[in-house]
């Protein structure tokens, strides 16, 4: 059969985000891969420079609909740092409540679409069923289910009470209950483990020096977890063990994820025992002094990065953004080559890919001479002298 | 008399009215305990439980925008659904439900319809491949490749399963073999492996999980039917369907002991023995994830088709020790 390329995307019943990934096929193997990004892009970056820290957060929030405590941890880290405030530890442990419950309904929400993915529609209507009860548990904290809106700069904006602790550690019991049987599951049913085995490998070496991130890196074998290796809040204090796995396949992926889910639990209620007595927050100044920081947070997904520069105002100058999707991608296409048609959303499914969250910038193309050209939000207005457009056109044009 | 009967027969019990309404009521059968199965509760507004619910799927698709891709062969793209709706209605004629005598061959029961059957029941194979083919849309042809690919691989289990019990009833003719087993029930203890064999590749034939390969939504979007529409891709689900009730009923002619009894009896035992079957259906869709095209083949011949062969041996001992 002869080479043929095939579109997975933008829009394809496998992807839940708009993302193009080239296929060329030769029968049912894979030969080549290539993926293209840019059909979600929102100006986040710009958008954060024209509003106050305190917006930001809010911002921040709505970069992603999964891990968005993810995004505003890791900027308030980066402000705190700017402003150097010392969070107190009852703040600290309650934005670690939330992360360890974010990663709970993260990971729980993504096995369920692996299972979907691998056409196990059960275990993906049981998964988020019982997804639900950490949804729960997150509104009863914060009063929201997705974007919590819990973290101020400072400390957090909501205390817990003993009620809520109560609350929390019975379904955190309930919880681990499913996922002992998902676990037992999703590594003894035949027809999914047959399915998921020596699929997408990534071998050790490759995932380093393609900079792979969170559990698509872990899953390869290489123990990197930026709560052990450069602990935030309050995680050099909590004990918790390192999830890895060394099949490097789908599988791994797979394994890491559960067992990360078990270790949430415990981190869980370790925090709920000894959540410290004190503040949730200290006031933070409205104006920043000039200066930048890197802040590093281990989402879901893998490491989150936010770089922040300030000049002295009350808006930030610059932010910016690298979300762990963006970071795997080079990873997913040394996975997708080689592999059966049959595999592409298994394996792009197993890097748990969060499109929105890895959108930055806009690559041009001139089809005719078949240069490609990186422009930045600042670049676009600049060139297409975007203030002097006149504003009476009517769509379409 | 005879006329009206066989009129009967074609248009109304068991021809094409009886199998469109059993057919839907076996879709929402196997929708809600599916449904069950994953914690949902399945269909709900249309009529008592959504039992409607097919039913106005159904409708609702004959009004939608029908599309023929533009390079697509129109004759071929359009005719197929109607030729494939055509075929497995023939197959329900063939079930021994009524109006066969044992005794005297007709025009629905003579020697050697169970090769008709799986005759046609193998068209409908051919014809998602030609859906596919015809479509000259990359997913389809993907998908179409696939069904031959799996056609290779359920077909021979399936036949050498189904033709067992005939060695065992010493006939080729769905009526005798099923009232041979109404006189020895006995004998079908040695079939077990048979039924469950020719079942795993029912739903290989019918591309329900784990062997929904060729239409894989998550893969290929629609596979096979990813460039139907309208009225087409409606007829193409009531074929579907109606193939899960012929080929149910096929597995519970030979394996089941038919459905004796006239018109009302054996009818009440064509729809419990047939929804018996589908329900094992529906188990294994619940229970499954997809496989891919190769393991699908490779499970074929490494799993079902030596116990099909050890199904074949079984049925040629008994036979011996029973003359």
């Amino acid at each position: 059969m002869k080479k043929i390329t095939i579109p997975i995307g933008p829009q394809h019943p496998a992807l839940k985000e708009p993302i193009s990934l080239r296929m060329t096929i030769e029968g049912e193997v894979v030969k080549d891969a290539d993926v293209r990004l840019g059909y979600n892009h929102r100006g986040l970056e710009k958008l954060a420079e024209n509003k106050t820290y305190i917006q930001n957060i809010y911002l921040m929030e709505r970069i992603c609909g999964i891990c968005s405590h993810s995004h505003t941890t890791c900027y308030v880290q980066a402000v705190e740092k700017l402003c150097g405030l010392e969070v107190p530890r009852r703040g600290l442990y309650i934005r670690m409540l939330v992360c360890e419950l974010e990663r709970i309904h993260s990971h729980l929400l993504w096995l369920g679409v692996a299972a979907h993915e691998a056409g196990f529609d059960s275990l993906f209507m049981y998964t988020w069923r019982d997804r639900e009860v950490v949804m729960d548990l997150l509104e009863i904290i914060s009063g929201n289910r997705v974007h919590y809106a819990i973290n101020t700069i400072g400390g957090v904006r909501r205390d817990v009470n003993e009620n809520q602790k109560e609350k929390i550690l019975e379904g955190i019991k309930f919880l681990k209950m499913r996922t002992e049987y998902y676990t037992n599951l999703g590594t003894t049913e035949p027809t999914f483990v047959v399915r998921i085995t020596k699929v997408g490998m990534l071998p050790k070496e490759k995932a380093i020096a393609l900079c792979a991130v969170g559990p698509t890196l872990r899953a390869s074998g290489v123990a990197s977890d930026i709560r052990k290796d450069d602990p935030y809040a309050a995680y050099s204090e909590i004990p918790f063990e390192l999830c890895t796995a060394n099949t490097c396949d789908v599988l791994g992926r797979v394994v890491v994820r559960v067992k990360e889910l078990v270790e949430s639990y415990k981190i869980v209620e370790y925090i709920i025992n000894n959540l410290p007595q004190g503040d949730i927050k200290v006031r933070a100044p409205r104006k920043v002094q000039p200066a930048e920081v890197v802040s590093r947070y281990e989402a879901p997904r893998g490491e989150n990065i936010h770089y922040v520069k300030s000049n002295g105002t009350d808006k930030p100058e610059r932010l910016k953004v690298r979300a762990p999707t963006l970071a795997n991608y080079p990873a997913t296409i040394e996975m997708l080559k080689n592999c059966f048609v049959a595999d592409i959303p298994l394996i792009f499914a197993a890097i748990d890919p969060c499109v929105c969250c890895a959108e930055r910038f806009v690559e041009l193309k001139d089809i005719r001479k078949g240069t490609s050209k990186v422009l930045s939000m600042a670049d676009i207005r600049r060139k297409y002298k975007y203030n002097e457009i006149k504003k009476d056109f009517v769509w379409p044009l | 008399m005879a006329v009206i009967k066989a009129l009967v027969y074609l248009l109304i019990y068991p021809g094409i009215l009886f199998l469109f309404v059993y057919s839907t009521f076996c879709e929402w059968f196997d929708r809600k305990l599916y449904a069950r199965l994953q914690n949902r509760i399945g269909p709900a507004y249309t009529g008592r439980n959504g039992i409607l619910q097919p039913v106005a799927d159904f409708l609702k698709l004959l009004f939608k925008e029908d599309i023929v891709p533009e390079k697509a062969d129109r004759i071929i793209f359009s005719s197929l659904p109607v030729i494939g709706l055509a075929v497995v209605v023939t197959v329900g004629l063939y079930l021994p439900l009524w109006n066969v005598d044992v005794s005297i061959p007709s025009f629905n029961s003579f020697q050697g319809d169970v090769i008709v059957v799986l005759y046609l029941l193998s068209l409908p194979t051919l014809i998602f491949f030609l859906a596919g083919w015809h479509s000259t849309n990359f997913f389809s042809t993907l998908g179409g490749v696939r069904v031959l690919t799996m056609l290779f691989g359920y077909e021979v289990p399936l036949f050498l399963a189904i033709l067992s019990p005939a060695i065992v009833a010493d006939s080729w003719r769905l009526a005798e073999i099923s009232y041979f087993y109404q006189k020895f029930p006995f004998l079908l203890l040695f079939q077990v492996t048979g039924f469950f064999v020719s079942v795993i590749a029912l739903q290989a034939k019918l591309e329900r999980t784990p062997f929904d390969i060729p239409d894989a939504e998550t893969e290929i979007v629609g596979g096979t039917f990813t460039e139907y529409s309208g009225k087409k891709l409606a007829f193409f689900r009531l074929m579907t369907d109606i193939e899960m009730v012929v080929g149910s009923g096929l597995i519970a002619t030979v394996f089941m002991a038919g459905f004796s009894g006239g018109i009302v009896l054996g009818l009440f035992k064509f729809v419990l023995k047939t929804l018996l079957v589908i329900a094992i259906l529906s188990l294994i869709r619940a229970a499954c994830s997809r496989i891919r095209v190769d393991q699908m083949v490779v499970f074929s011949w490494k799993y079902l088709t030596p116990l099909a062969v050890l199904q074949l041996l079984i049925s040629i001992v008994v036979k011996g020790i029973i003359q």
